[in-house]
C-alpha cells in the first residue's frame, strides 16, 4: 500500500515540530467553508492576479530580457543525423572567426559528470534500470537530431552562428532507431554502446498480481482489447529554454538565470552530479518563466555549458534557444504504444486489466524519464474503479530521438486514455451505455479509504457525484437533440464521457524512497513578518503561470486576518528562498501551500506570545481575528502591527523566554498523494466528407477538493482541456525511421488555436476536500490535460458509429485524413 | 540569419537596378522569404525591397475590366477592395492570419509558387496575366512546378491582371499546423468556359483539372464534378495521403461550384 | 551597420540595425523594449506583433530597415497615460485572459487591431482573428472572453462564469 491512512473528515491534522507531533487546526475550518463563499479576498475569492500588471504592460522580467555588462552569447553545433559517430570535430576555423572568444567540445566535459535519471527502477527479474551517461556536450557518439556536440561563445549571437557553421565535424552516419519497435529489433543499432541493450528496463507493477490477472483474463466470460498509440508531444511553453550563465572571480560565485520551474533542484544537479561546483557558490534563478508544462522541470546541458563558459571567460554567456532548437532538444512528451485488456462478466462487472507498453525514453534519460512511464502511470491503472485484478507491464526504450520526460499530467494521461478508451470500447461491445457502466463500477463513497491492487491508497472522492455534476453541466440530456441538429446539416455527432483519477500533490518522501526516488518530494516556505507587519513568503514552488503571487497570499491573508496587499510572494531564487522541490505535478498549493499553513501556523504561535506579554495576558487567551489579537472575554486587544513591531523592537521584551524577530520557515512532506478526479464530456460534430472533427461543446466536472481561487483554477483547467484536446485532434511528434524530426516547427506541428476549441464548461462543486494535508487541497493543474483526450476520441467513434461506420479506434491525432481513411473501411 | 546588405528603392527601375548585383534577392512581404533566411537556407547578398514603389500598390480595374492588382498590394489590401472580384478578395482574406495578410503581397506569393499557397490557384484559375518589368506571362506558362515559375533571374513581377468570371468561388481546406492549403480549389466560371485550379495537392504544384472543368464547361453544377482524381502524383505527408488529398480535390471543386449559387 | 529611427509609442528613438537585423531584435535588443516577445522563427506564434503604422504586424517577420521612419505601437506603450491598464489590458486582468504572460503582450496587441477594425467582434470572429496568436497556457477561453468584455459585450452568460 502506497500511502498513509488519515482520519477521514477530521476535523483536525498532524504534523512534527521539534519531533513532537502537533496537532492544528485545518484551514479553512470546514464549518466556515460554505459560510464564506462567495468571498471578495482571502481563501474562496478570486482576486485578480497581482503579476498580470506587469505581464499586461510588458514589463515582465523572462530570463531572455535580462542582459548583463560585458555579456556573450551562445551558439551549439547541433548533430543532424539521428545517430553517428563522432570521428572529428576542428574548431580552429570557428575559433579564428571574427567575435569569437571561445569554442567548447565533448572533449572539454570528458572529466565531468552526467545529468542524472531521478528515480531508480529495478526490471521484474531484480536487475537495476541501465544508466548511460548524459554528457553535457556529446562525445563519441551523437544520439539524437539536435544533440550538441559543441558551442561557440562569441561577442554576438549572430557572430556565434556564423562560427558555429564553420565548426567542422566528420560524422559518421550509423543505422538509427527511432521507434521502440525498431530498438528493440534483432540486430537494432544500439542508442548506447557500453550498456548493450536499448531496454532500459522491463517493469512489472504488481509482479505479484500477473498470475491472478493472467488468469482472471483467460476465465473471464467477456474481454476487451485495444491496441493503441499515445501520441509524442512537444510541450512548447511559449517561451524558449533560455539561460545566462555568470561568474564572479572575486568570490568565485556562479550565477545562473534559468528557465526553470524548480531552481533548486536545478541547482542540485548541476552541483551534486554535473559541474561539481559547491552548491554554495551557486545561485541558480528562475525570474518570469513563460510555461513549462514539464519541459522546464529538467536540467540541460546548456545550463551547464554557460557556466563552464562563463566561468572560462569571466564575462556572462547568454543562450536562447530559438523554437527550432525547442523541438530538436526539449524534452518530449507521451510516446507510449499499449495493448490493453478488460476483462468484465457479462453485466459488465470488471474483473482485470491487463496492459503491456512499450515507452519510448529517448536518447538520454531525462531526469523525470524513468519515474514518469513508472509511478506516475502504472499505479493509476484501476483508475476509478474496483477492479480486482490489474497488472502493468511496461518496457522503457532508448531510441535515436529527442528525450521524453513528464509532460503536463506525465504518465497519467497515458493510464487514463488506455482505461477509458477500453471501457468505452467494451460498454459498444456489451451495449450497455458508458456512463451506466462507469458508475457500475466505481468505487463508492463509502469505500475510502481505498486500496487499489496497483497499490495507492485513495483518501477520498465520490465519482458518482462528479459524473452527475458532469450530467447537469454538459446537459447531456439534450445531446440526442443537438445530434438531430446536426444531422439535419449532414454532419455526424457524437458524445464521449470519461471519467478520470490521478495522483498528484507529489509526494511523501518515505514512500517515494522505498520505490526507488533519489530526492525527497516535500517543499519548504518561509514567512518572514517584517517590522511593519507587512511579510514576505518565500516558496520552493515556482510560479510560471499559476498564479502564486494571488493564491499564496490569499492563504496567509485567511490565516492571519489581514490583507493581502501587504503580502509579497518571493520565488525563484535559490538565495532567499528555502530548499523546496518546485513546481510540477499539480504539487504547489498541496505540498508547498501546506508548508505555508505551517510556517503560517508557527508565526501565529510565535505572534500569540507576544501579544500575551504586552496584554499581561496569558497565551491559552489569546485569540486572533481580522488582524488583531484579542484577549478572551475582554476588551484587551493589540493589532497585527504593533506584534510585528514589537517582536523587531523588542523593549520590554520577556528575551529569556521569546527570540525576537518574527520569521518562520516550514518543510511540509505529504502523508499521501492526493487523488483530483472528474468526469469530461465532449461532443464532435464531424464532416463525413473530408472527416474534419470540430469540438463542438466540451464539459469538465472536477474534484479539486477546497478551492483557493476558482477563477485561477478555472484557467487551469481551461488550459489543460486545451493541450488535451490538441493532443487528441491535432499535435503529433513524429519521426521518420532515420530519426529525422518531421514536425520540427509549427508549420507541421499543429498546436491548438483559438479557433480549434469551444468555450468550455467547468465546475469544481462536487468536492471531497483532501483529508490529509491542511487545507483539503487535491491539485488542478494537469486535470484538464489528463482528463480530455479520451473524451474527445470517445465522441468521434461515437459519431462515426451513428453515421453506419464500423469504427472502433482511431490513434491520436484524430485527423480529418485519418477518419476519412477509417470512414473508408 | 547571414547578413545582407538592405535596399528600398522608390521606383520599378532603380529595383532592376539593384537587383542586377550579384545573389541579389527581391524582397516582398516578406512572409516566407525572412523564415527562410533565418533557417539560414538562403544567402543573398543583398534584399531589394520592393515595397516602397509606389507604382507597384493598389488595385484598379483597366479598361478590359480586368482587375489589376499592383505586386506588392498586400493580402489585407486586396481583401479590402477587391469587391470586383470578390471570390479573390475572399481568397486574400483568408490567407495566413491578420498579421501576415497585412505584410504578404501578391507578388511575393507568386513569384515564390509555394506548392500550398492560394495566390497561384486564384491566378491560374482566373487565367490571370503577371506582369513583369520587362514583359506579360500568361498564368498557364507562368507557374512551372513546386517553387519554379517563368521568371528570370532578376525579372519582377510589377503587376498582376485578372479576368473577372462571371462566377467564381474558392475553397480552401487548411493544413491543421501551418493554415497553409492541404489542398485548396479555384473555380471560374467565364462565358467561354470554366477553368479549375487546384493547389497543396500535386507534387508539381499548382495546377489546372482539366477533367473537372469539361465537365463544368458543359454543365455547371455540382454533380457534375468527376469523381476524385488520380491520386498518383499527389502529395503524401504527416497531414493527408495522396489518396485524401485527391478525395478533397472533388469536395472542394463541388463545393466550390455550389458556391458559385 | 547602418542607423534607423523610427516612433515608438509616441517618442522618437535610434538605434543600430544591419541588413538582417529582425524589428523585433531592434526592438528588444537596440531599444530595450523586452515586452514584445519572439516564441517562434516561423512566424506564427504571435509573441512578437507591434502595430506598424497602424497595422498588427510580426515584428520577428520584419526587417528593422523596413521599419525606418515608421510609427511603431508596442505593449509598453498601451497603458493610459496615468499607467493604469487600458480597456483590453483591464478586460485580460478581470478574466484572467493570461496565465504565463509570454504570449500576452501579442494578444493585446492583436485584440488592438481586431476591435480598431470590429469593435463589436463574435466570438467566432475573435477566434478567427487570433488565427496566428497562440496560447498555450489558457486554451483561449479567457482571452476569448476578455476581448469580448473589452468591447463592452456582456460575457456573463459564457460557460464556467
Amino acid at each position: 500500500m502506497l500511502g498513509v491512512a488519515s482520519e477521514e473528515g477530521a476535523a483536525v491534522c498532524e504534523y512534527f515540530e521539534n519531533n513532537e507531533r502537533v496537532w492544528c487546526a485545518k484551514w479553512p475550518a470546514s464549518d466556515q467553508w460554505e459560510d464564506n463563499m462567495p468571498k471578495d479576498h482571502g481563501i474562496g475569492a478570486s482576486p485578480k492576479r497581482r503579476e498580470d500588471v506587469r505581464f499586461l504592460t510588458g514589463a515582465g522580467n523572462y530570463t531572455d530580457d535580462i542582459n548583463q555588462r560585458g555579456q556573450t552569447f551562445a551558439a551549439f553545433a547541433r548533430s543532424n543525423v539521428a545517430n553517428g559517430a563522432i570521428r572529428s570535430v576542428n574548431t580552429s576555423v570557428a575559433e579564428a572567426m571574427p567575435g569569437v572568444v571561445a569554442v567548447f567540445t565533448g572533449e572539454d566535459f570528458v572529466d565531468v559528470g552526467g545529468n542524472p535519471a531521478g528515480w531508480y527502477i529495478e526490471s521484474r527479474d531484480g536487475t537495476p534500470m541501465k544508466e548511460p551517461k548524459r554528457p553535457v556536450l556529446a562525445h563519441g557518439k551523437v544520439r539524437h537530431v539536435g544533440d550538441a556536440y559543441a558551442a561557440v561563445i562569441a561577442e554576438t549571437l549572430d557572430q556565434a552562428r556564423d562560427a558555429v557553421e564553420a565548426i567542422e565535424a566528420d560524422i559518421e552516419e550509423l543505422p538509427a532507431v527511432a521507434t521502440c519497435a525498431a530498438a528493440l529489433a534483432d540486430g537494432a543499432s544500439l542508442v548506447h554502446d557500453e550498456i548493450e541493450t536499448n531496454m532500459v528496463f522491463d517493469w512489472g507493477w504488481i509482479e505479484d498480481n500477473r498470475a491472478a490477472t493472467d488468469e482472471a483474463i483467460k476465465n473471464a466470460p467477456h474481454v476487451t482489447t485495444l491496441e493503441l498509440v499515445n501520441n509524442r508531444l512537444v510541450p512548447n511553453a511559449m517561451e524558449p529554454r533560455a539561460s545566462i550563465g555568470d561568474y564572479n572571480r572575486g568570490t568565485g560565485d556562479y550565477t545562473l538565470h534559468t528557465t526553470s520551474q524548480n531552481p533548486h533542484l536545478t541547482r542540485l544537479l548541476i552541483s551534486a552530479f554535473v559541474m561539481g561546483i559547491p552548491e554554495n557558490k551557486l545561485t541558480v534563478i528562475a525570474p518570469d518563466v513563460g510555461g513549462g508544462f514539464g519541459s522546464k522541470i529538467y536540467h540541460y546541458g546548456e545550463e551547464a555549458l554557460v557556466l563552464a563558459a562563463a566561468k572560462k571567460l569571466g564575462r556572462p554567456v547568454k543562450w536562447t534557444a530559438d523554437r527550432s532548437e525547442s523541438f530538436l532538444t526539449d524534452a518530449h512528451g507521451r510516446d507510449h504504444v499499449t495493448k490493453i485488456e478488460l476483462a468484465t462478466e457479462e453485466d459488465g462487472t470488471f474483473i482485470a486489466i491487463r496492459t503491456e507498453t512499450l515507452a519510448n525514453v529517448g536518447a538520454y534519460l531525462s531526469n523525470f524519464a524513468t519515474v514518469t512511464p513508472t509511478f506516475l502511470h502504472g499505479t493509476l491503472m484501476a483508475g476509478n474503479y474496483t477492479v480486482p485484478n490489474v497488472y502493468v507491464n511496461l518496457k522503457a526504450v532508448l531510441t535515436n530521438t529527442a528525450p521524453v520526460d513528464a509532460y503536463r499530467g506525465a504518465g497519467r494521461p497515458e493510464a487514463t486514455y488506455s482505461i477509458e478508451r477500453v471501457i468505452d470500447k467494451c460498454a459498444r461491445e456489451l451495449k450497455i451505455d458508458p456512463i451506466a457502466l462507469r458508475r457500475k463500477n466505481f468505487i463508492k463513497p463509502d469505500q475510502f479509504p481505498y486500496t487499489t491492487p496497483v497499490a495507492l491508497e485513495y483518501d477520498i472522492g465520490n465519482y458518482d457525484a462528479v459524473m452527475d455534476k458532469l450530467e447537469e453541466i454538459g446537459d447531456l440530456a439534450g445531446f440526442a437533440a443537438r445530434r438531430a441538429e446536426s444531422e439535419a446539416r449532414g454532419k455526424l455527432r457524437g458524445l464521449g464521457v470519461n471519467s478520470y483519477i490521478e495522483a498528484c500533490g507529489i509526494a511523501p518522501s518515505n514512500l517515494v524512497g522505498v520505490l526507488g526516488a533519489r530526492v525527497g518530494l516535500y517543499d519548504a516556505a518561509t514567512v518572514r513578518v517584517n517590522a511593519t507587519g507587512s511579510l514576505a513568503v518565500m516558496v520552493g514552488a515556482h510560479s510560471h503561470g499559476q498564479g502564486h503571487e494571488t493564491a499564496f497570499p490569499q492563504v496567509v491573508a485567511e490565516m492571519l486576518g489581514i490583507d493581502e496587499g501587504q503580502i509579497e510572494i518571493v520565488h525563484g531564487d535559490t538565495s532567499k528562498i528555502p530548499f523546496g522541490m518546485g513546481t510540477y505535478g499539480s504539487r504547489s498549493l498541496a505540498v508547498c501551500g501546506s508548508a505555508v499553513v505551517r510556517a503560517t501556523e508557527k508565526i501565529i504561535n510565535k505572534a500569540k506570545k507576544i501579544a500575551a506579554h504586552m496584554m499581561e495576558a496569558a497565551e491559552a487567551d489569546i485569540e486572533l481575528k481580522d488582524g488583531t489579537f484579542s484577549v478572551a472575554g475582554t476588551d484587551k486587544s493589540v493589532a497585527w502591527g504593533e506584534v510585528a513591531l514589537k517582536a523587531y523592537v523588542p523593549h520590554q521584551f520577556p528575551i529569556e523566554d521569546i527570540e525576537p524577530g518574527l520569521e518562520e520557515t516550514a518543510f511540509y512532506d505529504p502523508a499521501n498523494f492526493t487523488y483530483p478526479s472528474g468526469a469530461y464530456a465532449c461532443e464532435v460534430e464531424v464532416d463525413p466528407e473530408t472527416g474534419k472533427v470540430t469540438v463542438e461543446r466540451f464539459a469538465a466536472a472536477d474534484d479539486f477538493g477546497n478551492v483557493i481561487n476558482p477563477m485561477i483554477v478555472e484557467g487551469q483547467v481551461h488550459g489543460g482541456l486545451g493541450q488535451g484536446i490538441g493532443q487528441a485532434l491535432l499535435e503529433n511528434c513524429i519521426y521518420d525511421d532515420d530519426g529525422q524530426l518531421l514536425s520540427a516547427s509549427y508549420m507541421d506541428y499543429a498546436m491548438p488555436r483559438a479557433d480549434d476549441v469551444p468555450f468550455y464548461a467547468v465546475d469544481h462543486s462536487a468536492k471531497t476536500p483532501c483529508t490529509h494535508n491542511p487545507l483539503g487541497v487535491k491539485g488542478c493543474g494537469e486535470a484538464g490535460a489528463i482528463g480530455s483526450p479520451p473524451s474527445v476520441v470517445n465522441a468521434v467513434v461515437d459519431a462515426l458509429q451513428s453515421g453506419g461506420h464500423d469504427v472502433t479506434h482511431i490513434d491520436m491525432p484524430v485527423s480529418p485524413s485519418r477518419v476519412w481513411a477509417a470512414m473508408q473501411k | 540569419m547571414y547578413n545582407f546588405e538592405f535596399e528600398k528603392p522608390g521606383s520599378i527601375a532603380d529595383a532592376v537596378a539593384a537587383l542586377g548585383s550579384e545573389d541579389a534577392q527581391a524582397l516582398g512581404g516578406g512572409q516566407t522569404l525572412i523564415p527562410t533566411l533565418k533557417q539560414r537556407l538562403a544567402a543573398p547578398s543583398k534584399l531589394v525591397s520592393l515595397t516602397g514603389i509606389a507604382e507597384m500598390q493598389g488595385v484598379c480595374m483597366d479598361d478590359d475590366g480586368r482587375m489589376c492588382i499592383g505586386a506588392v498590394t498586400s493580402h489585407e489590401d486586396v481583401a479590402a477592395q477587391g469587391a470586383s472580384y470578390a471570390a479573390l478578395a475572399d481568397l486574400a482574406g483568408n490567407i495566413g492570419d491578420p498579421a501576415v495578410r497585412a505584410r504578404g503581397t501578391i507578388g511575393g506569393s507568386l513569384a515564390n509558387n509555394d506548392p500550398s499557397a492560394c495566390y497561384p490557384a486564384g491566378a491560374l484559375a482566373s487565367g490571370a496575366t503577371i506582369v513583369t518589368n520587362s514583359r506579360e506571362i500568361a498564368a498557364d506558362d507562368y507557374f512551372q512546378g513546386m517553387f519554379t515559375t517563368a521568371l528570370e533571374e532578376g525579372e519582377i513581377i510589377t503587376d498582376v491582371k485578372f479576368p473577372v468570371p462571371e462566377a467564381a468561388n474558392y475553397q480552401k481546406f487548411e493544413q491543421p499546423a501551418s493554415r497553409f492549403a492541404l489542398v485548396g480549389v479555384f473555380v471560374a466560371k467565364f462565358a467561354d468556359g470554366v477553368r479549375v485550379a487546384v493547389t497543396g495537392a500535386s507534387e508539381e504544384g499548382v495546377h489546372r483539372w482539366a477533367a473537372a472543368e469539361e465537365a463544368l464547361s458543359a454543365n455547371f453544377s455540382a454533380d457534375a464534378v468527376p469523381d476524385a482524381p488520380d491520386a498518383d502524383g499527389m502529395i503524401a505527408d504527416l497531414h493527408g495521403t495522396s489518396a485524401y488529398r485527391a478525395h478533397l480535390v472533388a469536395v472542394l471543386t463541388r463545393r466550390a461550384v455550389a458556391a458559385c449559387g | 551597420m547602418s542607423q534607423v529611427t523610427m516612433t515608438v509609442n509616441g517618442k522618437e528613438m535610434s538605434g543600430d540595425a544591419e541588413g538582417r537585423t529582425l524589428l523585433s531584435q531592434f526592438l528588444r535588443e537596440e531599444l530595450d523594449l523586452t515586452g514584445t516577445h519572439v516564441g517562434c522563427d516561423t512566424s506564427q506564434c504571435g509573441a512578437c506583433v507591434v502595430h506598424v503604422n497602424g497595422k498588427a504586424i510580426k515584428s520577428c517577420t520584419m526587417l528593422a530597415m523596413e521599419a525606418d521612419g515608421a510609427s511603431v505601437e508596442t505593449i509598453e506603450g498601451q497603458a493610459e497615460a496615468d499607467g493604469s491598464l487600458n480597456t483590453i489590458q483591464q478586460a485580460f486582468q478581470d478574466h484572467h485572459g493570461l496565465q504565463c504572460g509570454f504570449c500576452t503582450p501579442g494578444m493585446v496587441m492583436t485584440a488592438a487591431a481586431l476591435l480598431k477594425e470590429n469593435p463589436t467582434p463574435s466570438e467566432a470572429e475573435i477566434r478567427d482573428y487570433l488565427e496566428g496568436n497562440i496560447c498555450r497556457c489558457t486554451g483561449y477561453h479567457n482571452i476569448v472572453k476578455a476581448i469580448m468584455a473589452a468591447s463592452g459585450q456582456d460575457v456573463g452568460a459564457i460557460a464556467a462564469e
